[in-house]
């Protein structure tokens, strides 16, 4: 008798790219359609996610119709900027940098005492404040880039890259940015190079976080889904790890809510007064 | 045959008057295609996530059929029946219904209260809406049917119950966020396809699906609409995520043959009165 043994269960993470890219340009497009907008703003920083959106902003509403932005600061590593123009040019978007410096700067010479970590987050702010005035500008709404990895762990200046109005990569894990990436055609150098944040110098993410993406990914997606710590170490990853990441998660869900409210009435915003974001009325 | 249209429209959220004008200029330009049945999915006058706005926004089922019984009658001759999904307001008591209307003819012949509202994940239904608490299969002027909203068709208990009262079509208003994007359609859309199939070759009968499209504050409306029939088999399917009205035809006259050569519906029958005395049980010891 032939015996056939069934494969013990286990999340995968592998997406089918093409219907995955097929949903988020659709979901570009209709949520700016909605909101009244035809055009995007994009700040792209070298790395995976930005050129990703990017990809996928050009793709939903044609090139032209995206505004990318560079926004360096004098300590950003030149092979950002260069990546940045690179992913631009290989999607046909024109590139506007805006040097941060003068901004950042201006700040933090009246803080003598500003530590790098500090400074990066001013970097992050300074970015949005271009990224919306820039929004206006061009009347393109802007794009987020932030992935669920990230977003999970808190791994974000607060009210900076969290800020954009529509973000189609924040339900993507790192490990599938990546595997849209080479749907998409991303320049290889920037699938491949390690993530950075590049608010300060030869800091990576994975270096930061205590743990590679690609671990950390399926140890949230099982941790996501009520897997127990000693079935995702059977999988063969670490208490540690297993650890590490959950007390990130836990540590941070105040980052991926809007700010506390004092409740004092029956009509709290948010709370009994429940509309989803894109609920309106007829005029 | 019975030439049904499943519309797979996208609402704009809200706004009911832009809504059912786009539904109507629809209608108007299959005219052609001589539709005897069109089927629109939930929620569509207003889109599917309001939260607590359906207070704002639900129609009462006569102010539903006025509009349209008022459209109809300055556009058509012959009668058209529309399946439309939408939230009901009925003194204070709000639901998620779908009517099955003969506009030009009997106006409302049956409204059916959506009897499992899925409040879990992303859907939170029982906490703004009332459940419906019936379950009846009605007669149109082409055969006899029955409508099941979204979640009350996940239950296959509720498709037996309408087969076993007589219906030979079943019509199914949804609205399903894409989720689950590991092969070439939605999780969720291959979750419906194999459901309908199920059901209507179990059954040997037609169900007609029209499922909502558009994004929903992030929310991807899947689509997927389809037509199964009696042996089981998609006969037309609509694309995912895109607007489209799926034509097709429902051969009533096909249903005593597939039921003759494969009886599941007749040995049901018969099984009944074994299975209902444990369901009873059941039912009696919650």
């Amino acid at each position: 008798m032939k015996i056939v043994r069934g494969v013990p269960a286990h999340e995968a993470l592998d997406l089918d790219y093409p219907l995955v890219a097929s949903a988020l340009t659709r979901f570009i497009r209709e949520e700016l359609g909605g909101r009244g907008y035809e055009k995007a703003v994009v700040a792209v920083s070298g790395g995976v996610d930005s050129a990703v959106t990017l990809a996928l902003a050009a793709r939903a509403l044609g090139p032209e119709k995206v505004h990318a932005l560079s926004l360096p600061h004098e300590e950003s590593a030149p092979e950002s900027s260069a990546h940045a123009l690179l992913v631009c040019e290989s999607l046909g978007v024109a590139l506007e940098t805006v040097d941060i410096t003068p901004m950042v700067e201006g700040y933090a010479a009246q803080t003598p005492q500003i530590t790098p970590r500090r400074k990066g987050n001013v970097m992050a702010r300074a970015r949005m404040i271009v990224i919306f005035d820039k929004s206006e500008q061009y009347r393109a709404l802007p794009l987020g880039t932030g992935n669920k990895t990230e977003r999970l762990f808190g791994y974000f200046t607060w009210h900076a890259d969290d800020s954009p109005p529509v973000n189609p990569l924040g339900d993507l894990y790192k490990t599938q940015v990546w595997g849209l990436a080479e749907h998409l055609g991303v320049p290889e150098e920037i699938v491949r190079k390690a993530p950075t944040a590049d608010l300060e110098p030869g800091q990576t993410d994975e270096a930061d976080l205590g743990v590679s993406y690609r671990r950390a990914d399926v140890i949230l997606e099982h941790y996501l889904k009520g897997y127990p710590d000693s079935y995702i170490v059977g999988l063969g990853y670490t208490p540690d790890e297993v650890a590490l990441v959950k007390r990130r998660v836990n540590r941070t869900h105040y980052k991926r809510h809007l700010p506390a409210v004092a409740l004092v009435s029956s009509t709290a915003i948010g709370e009994f007064y429940l509309r989803p974001l894109d609920f309106r009325l007829e005029d | 045959m019975v030439r049904h249209a499943l519309l797979q429209l996208k609402p704009a959220k809200g706004q009911i008057r832009h809504n059912l004008e786009h539904l109507e200029r629809t209608l108007l330009d299959l005219k052609d295609e001589h539709i005897d049945v069109a089927v629109v999915p939930e929620a569509y006058p207003t889109g599917y996530f309001l939260q607590g706005g359906v207070r704002e926004l639900a129609l009462t089922a006569a102010e539903l059929v006025g509009r349209l019984s008022a459209w109809h009658a300055e556009h058509y001759r012959d009668p058209l029946d529309l399946v439309i999904g939408f939230y009901e307001r009925d003194g204070g008591d709000y639901y998620n219904s779908a009517a099955y209307l003969e506009l030009g003819g009997r106006g409302l012949v049956h409204l059916h209260r959506k009897i499992f509202l899925p409040t879990y994940g992303v859907f939170d239904e029982e906490r703004f809406l009332g459940r419906g608490h019936e379950l009846a299969s009605f007669n149109t002027r082409f055969g006899r049917a029955a409508i099941l909203i979204c979640e009350d068709f996940w239950h296959t208990v509720t498709a037996t119950t309408v087969a076993l009262q007589g219906a030979d079509v079943i019509y199914v208003p949804s609205a399903s966020p894409a989720r689950g994007l590991a092969g070439a359609a939605p999780a969720n859309v291959e979750r419906w396809e194999m459901l309908a199939r199920a059901v209507s070759g179990e059954h040997g009968l037609y169900v007609a699906l029209a499922s909502l499209v558009g994004s929903e504050a992030g929310k991807l409306m899947s689509g997927g609409s389809l037509l199964a029939g009696p042996e089981g088999e998609v006969l037309a399917r609509a694309p995912v995520f895109a607007e489209a009205a799926l034509l097709a035809d429902v051969d009533l006259d096909r249903i005593p043959p597939v039921r003759y050569d494969n009886p599941m519906l007749a040995d049901l029958k018969a099984g009944m009165p074994l299975i209902f005395p444990e369901m009873r049980k059941i039912v009696e010891e919650l």
